[in-house]
């Protein structure tokens, strides 16, 4: 598997290749139609990170020593930035998960997704993945 | 009369703003409304010129400060018909006052009693009088809304009763613009003996208000959705339902006399007026009441009522767009779902072509759960707003339901 700083600077050349907002947008909606779905028995209050307008589910779950991450949001653009978060913290060790660094949202020009009104709950989201790699890791 | 749009708009420095590279096309008036030069000039005007703390001061600045923060206190009892310059206090914004006289509630009710809400009320018309009801033991009803948008004045007529003590009722939906129909709730509540407080905070430039007529209780608006700043509300009150109230929150100029045996209390307005106010807020809020006066109340309701027509017959072009909120009597707010799309993914994307609208639930939950929608978009006119900009909100709108789609 490949390290979480190598997966972010993938994404980063992969936005780099965008001229502009619409673009990046157009592939965000994409990631978030493409995302997997997430099995509806954890499609449940426990699961569920609220932002103040959009609702993300977010499971986790330990297979050889890794957190594999699956989850779902009721809106698209918040989907998509949730495909790219699974994408760069899925299938690795709890402890990467938890020191992880994650620049690359900045770096793809998306910040605004990160305001906080927590509208999106983006930042909670990654809070809350990196509190299941914490208690997963025993 | 006409109003002269682009003298009105040149009054509104930010409108000349660019977002991400295009105009800004501002339809989020619903939650605040931007503000003339002549409200900003008084709040810098005070803080170069005047500043000084009002009241009990003896030099120059400080009556300076005192007669003008006074003069806005006449201006507002003018603005909204009221008897007296006391029955205004100047608060935080219409959520405070709402909480000011609701804490006063907890301590006048007890268990049998009951207050009657609405379902379509923003969370400031609910929480206080949950806290309220915990507080005291007084039970919460709620009128339910209909389908249009309207409240249920049938089920509102079976509701009340001798058990009710008061009714706080939104004068115009935050989410659907329906316009209630306070005066019925108003005439009907009396007659049974409960008092009745009308949250007017989008009403204050849509509809001229007479308290003596209108004869409610208590009315609370903020200025910062009428051209003023944020950070300044008024509580209106009759003079007799204000005294009902037990002080709010101590502090200086509540006071007449304090001693560690007994402390009494000053007169209205200052009973509830604890601590400094806003001064250069409330200074500020005269100029807001000028210039909404200088329009014409009328003018521009009827003015808000075109863009709402026209707005509302463009986007019904859209396929699959929902209204919500479809009262013949309504103002300037359109609340709208498009099939399959969620409203934050309109918002953002939409955003980025200028246009600010608001989408969620608009703090008002228990009416998303009423249409069982997680939110709405919202767009919200203002004087200053134009027919082409309603174009390029459409055009956007557009745009992103293809994106989303």
């Amino acid at each position: 598997m490949k390290s979480i700083d190598i997966i972010q600077n993938e994404i980063i050349d992969d936005f780099n290749m965008f001229d502009d907002w619409i673009q990046k947008y157009e592939y965000l909606i994409e990631l978030g139609k493409d995302l997997p779905l997430l099995n509806s028995a954890y499609k449940i209050e426990d699961n569920l990170i609220k932002g103040c307008q959009s609702q993300v589910w977010l499971h986790a779950e330990k297979k050889n020593d890794t957190i594999i991450f699956t989850a779902d949001s009721d809106a698209i653009m918040t989907k998509g930035i949730i495909a790219l978060l699974i994408r760069v913290l899925s299938h690795h060790s709890p402890q990467e998960i938890a020191e992880s660094k994650l620049n690359f949202i900045a770096e793809i020009g998306i910040t605004d997704q990160l305001s906080p009104t927590r509208a999106n709950g983006l930042v909670s989201m990654i809070k809350q993945m990196k509190i299941y790699a914490v208690a997963l890791n025993n | 009369m006409m109003l002269n749009i682009e003298n009105i708009r040149a009054q509104f420095p930010i409108l000349a703003q660019q977002i991400h590279g295009k105009n800004l096309v501002y339809l989020d008036n619903g939650a605040t409304t931007q503000k003339p030069i002549s409200v900003i000039n008084a709040i810098t005007n005070y803080y170069k010129n005047e500043n000084s703390n009002v009241h009990r001061g003896v030099h120059f600045l400080s009556g300076l400060a005192t007669k003008k923060l006074e003069k806005t206190r006449n201006a507002v009892k003018k603005f909204i018909g009221a008897r007296y310059n006391h029955e205004i206090i100047f608060t935080k914004g219409a959520t405070d006052s709402i909480n000011l006289v609701a804490n006063g509630y907890s301590t006048l009710l007890k268990k049998g009693d009951e207050i009657i809400i609405s379902e379509l009320e923003h969370h400031s018309n609910i929480v206080p009088w949950q806290i309220c009801c915990e507080n005291c033991g007084a039970s919460l009803k709620i009128i339910p809304i209909k389908d249009n948008g309207e409240l249920d004045m049938d089920c509102f007529y079976n509701m009340i009763s001798k058990n009710t003590k008061i009714v706080a009722i939104s004068h115009i939906s935050n989410t659907l613009g329906t316009v209630n129909p306070v005066e019925k709730i108003i005439s009907k509540a009396h007659e049974l003996g409960a008092k009745v407080l009308i949250d007017g905070a989008q009403a204050t430039t849509h509809v001229n208000l007479n308290m003596i007529d209108l004869d409610a209780d208590y009315y609370v608006f903020s200025a910062h959705k009428m051209y003023g700043p944020t950070g300044v509300g008024v509580l209106y009150g009759k003079e007799e339902a204000l005294n009902s109230l037990p002080v709010y929150q101590g502090g200086g100029e509540m006071i007449k006399d304090v001693s560690f045996k007994k402390t009494t209390y000053a007169p209205l307005p200052h009973k509830f007026e604890a601590g400094t106010p806003n001064i250069a807020g409330i200074i500020a809020l005269n100029e807001a009441i000028t210039f909404v006066l200088k329009l014409g109340i009328e003018n521009i309701y009827n003015y808000e009522r075109e863009l709402l027509e026209y707005a509302t017959n463009e986007i019904l072009k859209i396929k699959g767009v929902v209204i919500y909120g479809n009262s013949k009597n309504k103002t300037g707010i359109i609340s709208f779902n498009i099939d399959g799309i969620h409203p934050y993914d309109i918002g953002v994307i939409i955003d980025k072509f200028g246009v600010a609208i608001r989408t969620g639930h608009h703090c008002t939950q228990p009416l998303m759960e009423r249409f069982k929608i997680p939110g709405t978009a919202r767009i919200s006119f203002a004087v200053y707003n134009t027919i082409e900009e309603i174009n390029i909100c459409i055009e956007a709108i557009k745009k992103a339901k293809s994106m989303l789609v």
